[in-house]
């Protein structure tokens, strides 16, 4: 896709709305079943070892609660920066993921050794108008994250009003500067598969660096299906455009299976090219203990217990 | 009238109040003391213990939150329904054990009794195991028995009701929860058990009961480090025990080794199983405060 056809397909609401809705249907029986049957695979031993190191390096370490203190966020930065202290050769994470106020604070505790991630425009509802969004992301910029989580207008979105969505995507982009931008869907609000598929393109177009499923306030969160046809929507479109955009499922992923079953889906739909912290990320808090857990086991031969791993 | 099919049963094992088929999906055949059929029995594996260490660790801060009054009116309730469901303990008692029906009805009484008993204690151990200390300052001083955690037990092999009632109770009567691998040939009374606990108000995870080989799912508890406490009672072979007890150094877990000679489970058991499951906690508080 050139950037004339860019153009074309977002001159109009109506225009992008053909487009959109021009999109194949996904089958949600076989989007279901691919997922399940994908789940299945079993990842043993060195390989199982490979994966868990590269699950917590694709980890953004996300602490997003309204008792949030700066406290908090730097245990967390430090925790971010080394996940076992107990063991060496255990990789840091990709990111912290913080509210935008505390992005100068996650900044200074992690320096530049990990990204800072700040979700903005009035996250999780998305509930606020253009400049108050605006104002929001370049703030959380100032304050020196470089990566931008925001969230789509899903009662726009769900209204049909496509090419105003797709504006803020834009706006908020350029307000982003340099910063990488990740674009929120809540696919739990979104109902159906056909709609992710829909909202995935309209980020893309818009410039999205990442797609991303939930902010992990609604359930359900991510989902094997979703991030499937997410993952999907991302390798269609770097055939059609040469591009790459990440992908990042969040809430709900808490145990190192669930994150190896994310890996093989990546894996087995985009290829080994996505099987990096730049591509794909794991948006959690609580995965990254279990994740630890289980590099444990591994590496001791016993199975361990969370006195071994921090209270979060 | 037609002959009925046979219902032939294979049993499941007991994690977290469900009743799952063993991880690995494998089982083995249990015969009577006869050397005949009886049923199929799940056979557990190291990620069945492991999930039900999870059940227990799950469990354990709740159970010992209720009051003690509680947890004794909950165990008096499981002797109840076991009194309920006498029949069915006596007849896999028989065949489980090849004993007379007299032998194997008072089994079922001392296992019911000695239930009853223990119930009597979870609100009397902090009584009888505690104290307040006197000491050389304006200071109360008191020390209390609390819970040691997640304890994993080998129940005896021979005794597979009175035993099993006879390791459980005095550990979970303390606040414990327990992963109990049941007599390796003569599982069927621990099934049994385990039918009543899940239909008790035991909740879930508080008691989880595997069945299969001790030897292969022990050494996997004594290293795991979230468990706290092993119980080695039904542990035959000198060498296996001695070397589980080396495991549970792994994070210091204590550790109550197999009875030297093999005990009589109808005697009165007094409060040492009961005490080798407490730690002691002592606080010092202000007078007049």
């Amino acid at each position: 896709m050139n950037v004339a056809l860019v153009d074309g397909v977002t001159a109009s609401n109506s225009a992008l709305r053909r487009f959109l809705h021009g999109l194949p249907g996904v089958d949600q029986v076989g989007a279901d079943s691919r997922a399940a049957m994908l789940s299945t695979r079993s990842i043993k031993a060195s390989a199982k070892e490979q994966a868990i190191d590269l699950a917590i390096s694709m980890v953004d370490l996300t602490t997003l609660e309204g008792m949030d203190t700066p406290g908090k966020v730097r245990a967390m930065c430090a925790k971010a920066l080394r996940p076992d202290p107990s063991s060496a050769g255990v990789p840091h994470v990709a990111a912290v993921c913080v509210y935008g106020d505390m992005a100068g604070i996650a900044r200074e505790a992690v320096g530049d050794v990990l990204h800072v991630a700040a979700v903005a425009t009035a996250f999780p509802s998305g509930r606020a108008s253009l400049n108050v969004k605006l104002q929001d992301t370049r703030d959380a910029v100032l304050a020196g994250a470089d990566e931008i989580d925001m969230v789509i207008d899903r009662g726009a979105f769900l209204a049909g009003r496509y090419l105003e969505v797709f504006e803020e995507i834009v706006a908020v982009k350029e307000a982003c500067g340099s910063a990488h931008l990740k674009v929120i869907f809540e696919t739990g609000e979104l109902r159906t598969y056909d709609n992710v598929r829909r909202a995935s393109w309209l980020a893309m177009l818009a410039g999205a660096d990442f797609i991303k499923t939930s902010t992990g306030k609604v359930s359900p969160a991510a989902t094997l299906p979703v991030t499937l046809i997410l993952l999907e929507a991302v390798r269609d479109w770097h055939r059609q455009t040469g591009s790459l955009v990440g992908v990042k499922p969040a809430g709900g992923i808490r145990t190192a299976k669930d994150a190896i079953r994310y890996l093989v889906l990546v894996n087995e739909t985009c290829g080994p090219t996505w099987l990096t912290p730049d591509l794909f990320r794991f948006g959690a808090s609580t995965l990254l203990n279990d994740l630890l857990l289980q590099r444990q086991r591994m590496a001791t031969g016993h199975y361990s217990g969370p006195d071994y791993v921090t209270i979060d | 009238m037609e002959s009925r099919a046979d219902i032939r049963k294979t049993y499941k094992l007991f994690i977290g109040g469900a009743f799952p088929r063993s991880e690995s999906g494998r089982s083995y055949k249990v015969d009577d003391s006869k050397g005949a059929f009886l049923a199929n029995a799940a056979l557990a594996s190291r990620k069945d213990a492991r999930d039900a260490v999870l059940a227990a660790r799950s469990a354990q801060p709740k159970w010992w939150d209720a009051t003690a009054y509680n947890r004794g009116q909950i165990l008096y309730r499981v002797a109840e329904m076991i009194e309920g469901r006498r029949g069915q303990f006596e007849d896999d008692v028989v065949s489980a054990e090849g004993v007379s029906r007299r032998k194997a009805a008072s089994a079922v009484d001392a296992a019911i009794d000695r239930w009853v008993w223990y119930a009597g204690w979870a609100d009397k151990i902090a009584q009888v195991l505690g104290s307040s200390n006197p000491v050389a300052g304006p200071y109360f001083n008191f020390s209390m028995p609390e819970p040691t955690g997640v304890v994993a037990a080998v129940a005896p092999q021979d005794s597979s009701l009175l035993g099993l009632v006879s390791v459980v109770a005095p550990i979970i009567v303390g606040g414990n929860t327990v992963i109990v691998v049941a007599s390796q040939n003569r599982p069927l009374p621990a099934v049994t058990l385990a039918e009543v606990l899940a239909t008790s108000d035991v909740p879930g995870g508080v008691v989880n009961i595997l069945t299969g080989d001790y030897a292969e799912i022990s050494p996997w508890l004594a290293s795991h480090a979230d468990v706290n406490a092993l119980d080695l009672t039904g542990v035959g072979d000198a060498g296996l025990a001695k070397q589980l007890a080396v495991d549970a150094a792994v994070n210091v877990k204590r550790v109550l080794p197999p009875p030297r000679k093999a005990p009589d489970w109808f005697d009165d058991p007094g409060l040492d199983r009961i005490r080798a499951f407490v730690e002691t906690t002592t606080v010092w508080h202000p007078i007049g405060v």
